[in-house]
């Protein structure tokens, strides 16, 4: 079964309590099927246990690349969580972790 | 007018490393350097230190950073623009003055206030993260706005050789120089958000030269050991070419800007800054040269009416304990110690997070049920109003040696007293920024 590490990258970023996912094609012929399949309620139901709130989805075919802002998703932000990775920089894993 | 100006980005964050500054100044032929050390929290924490003696509250780590820097800044003839003032400019800049008397050097420091809003918020405004009064969070510990070009340009002006300010928005650290350079208007918003897009790019330093990027695996990076920070030239139309001094370790390419382009940006239409509202979403990139990449595309609309205030709140006590097991049974034993500490405490701190650490403390627990780790590590974690309430779960969590599972081991425990940060909105006519120039 393949996942998403093998076909693209990505990094994490936090703005308080919102969660934000880039994911990036290592092969630019690969953003077509990317940008059919990998939708926000996709990465939503993904990411169940972490995302609490909306998912918004963009796309950047400038530079061949989706961005995926998700509402309530780092358990209050990186000042008052109880996570251990408070910011959520170890979760662009957790996104490519998605079986396709 | 110059042709083009070279700025490079010594520091990413407050904890950042002191030397690819260094190598960026001796050997990056800069026009301006930046160290970008501030984050909302950070700040916050800066003023709890300024309340405590009115001659702290700046950055930590400011004498270590500038020690040997400030010798290569003059010889270089390079500027520094920095929000190492943190919650003190004034005393930032201060310190700066003496640390170059202390090693004969002639300098002028500009140290540009005026963010520090404390006084104007009345705690009755709304937070823009859940609409409540922001006093209601808990005590008001501080409160800065952020900052546009416009408080930084009038410190262009001068004669200073450095520029320390306290909260400013990151990417405007590096739009004032291209605006005093170049002249670009204030309400060339074109121009100002392709300056912003290269200010994102670079301020958050390694992140752009492959730091934050690399995977042995999928996404190999050599010499991380020595990674470099990245400079770019700016030229008067907007566009850039991003590099790194030569011999450096880490790679300019693409897929890292790529990345960095899109990093903590909640909508790439609209970035909004205090300058301008930026557009990512035409940038192209195309890498010319070997560790060469030109930036061009991006743009802008009008800056938004009011300025975005930090405000930062006594926000507790973050209680925390460890412990680990390993060999067979190591999850059903860690399981179960964290089933008797929550029995033992829950009713004292009701919020309690349990993890392993090993498992599931990172990722979401469907991504890891199939996993069976050779070793584990509880962590329990909890807020908690007093100081006592915290120590407790720690304490809760070392007694388990004796009083827990088989075959516990490495226990630590913490406590953290905790600043919290929301944001609200202010006028801008609240705001009236200003700078003070000291000079050795």
């Amino acid at each position: 079964m393949k996942k998403l590490v093998d076909i693209a990258h990505s990094r994490a970023g936090d703005k308080g309590n919102i969660l934000v996912l880039s994911l990036i094609p290592f092969d630019s012929k690969d953003f077509d099927w990317l940008v059919q399949n990998i939708t926000a309620d996709r990465v939503k139901s993904h990411l169940k246990g972490q995302i609490k709130g909306n998912v918004t989805r963009y796309v950047l075919p400038s530079i061949h690349a989706l961005q995926f802002t998700c509402e309530d998703a780092l358990a209050g932000g990186v000042t008052t969580s109880l996570a251990l990775d408070a910011h959520g920089k170890s979760l662009s894993y957790a996104l490519l972790e998605m079986e396709i | 007018m110059k042709e083009k100006i070279r700025i490079g980005c010594g520091a990413g964050f407050s904890g950042d490393r002191i030397e690819p500054a260094l190598i960026l100044t001796e050997k990056g032929s800069l026009d301006y350097l930046v160290l970008e050390c501030l984050a909302e929290r950070t700040i916050a924490l800066a003023q709890k230190r300024k309340l405590q003696n009115p001659e702290f509250g700046y950055d930590v780590l400011l004498e270590k950073r500038l020690k040997d820097l400030l010798p290569l800044l003059l010889q270089y003839k390079t500027r520094l623009v920095t929000n190492m003032g943190a919650a003190n400019p004034i005393v930032g800049a201060k310190r700066i003055i003496e640390l170059a008397k202390s090693q004969n050097l002639s300098i002028k420091v500009a140290a540009v206030i005026g963010d520090d809003v404390l006084d104007f918020i009345s705690g009755e405004e709304h937070s823009l993260e859940n609409i409540r009064p922001v006093q209601s969070e808990g005590k008001l510990l501080s409160a800065n706005a952020y900052l546009g070009v416009e408080a930084i340009l009038p410190a262009l002006a001068s004669d200073a050789d450095i520029i320390i300010t306290g909260r400013v928005a990151d990417p405007s650290l590096f739009l004032a120089p291209m605006i005093y350079e170049f002249g670009w208007g204030l309400d060339q918003f074109e121009l100002l958000g392709k300056g912003i897009v290269l200010g994102h790019l670079l301020e958050c330093a390694g992140q752009l030269t492959g730091g934050y990027f690399a995977d042995p695996v999928s996404k190999p990076i050599p010499g991380l050991d020595q990674l470099g920070h990245p400079f770019v030239d700016v030229f008067p139309d907007g566009r850039g070419i991003i590099s790194k001094v030569e011999g450096t370790g880490g790679v300019i390419s693409q897929r890292i800007a790529k990345e960095q382009l899109l990093y903590e940006v909640l909508d790439p239409h609209h970035y909004i800054t205090p300058d301008v509202v930026a557009d990512f979403s035409t940038v192209q990139f195309e890498e010319i040269a070997f560790d060469q990449l030109q930036v061009t595309g991006g743009g802008g609309i009008e800056r938004p009416e009011k300025y975005k205030v930090s405000v930062g709140y006594e926000a507790g006590f973050k209680g925390e304990g460890e412990i680990s097991y390993a060999g067979s049974h190591a999850v059903e034993r860690a399981r179960l110690a964290g089933e008797i500490i929550e029995k033992r405490i829950k009713g004292l701190v009701p919020n309690l997070r349990v993890d392993l650490i090993g498992l599931n403390s990172l990722h979401p627990n469907d991504l890891s049920k199939n996993s069976n780790p050779y070793e584990v590590r509880l962590r329990v974690a909890g807020m908690c109003k007093t100081l006592e309430q915290a120590q407790l779960i720690g304490e809760e969590v070392e007694a388990l040696y004796t009083n827990g599972p088989a075959g516990g081991g490495g226990a630590r425990k913490m406590v953290t007293q905790v600043v919290g940060v929301v944001s609200t909105l202010l006028d801008r006519n609240q705001i009236k920024p200003d700078f003070q120039l000291l000079s050795t």
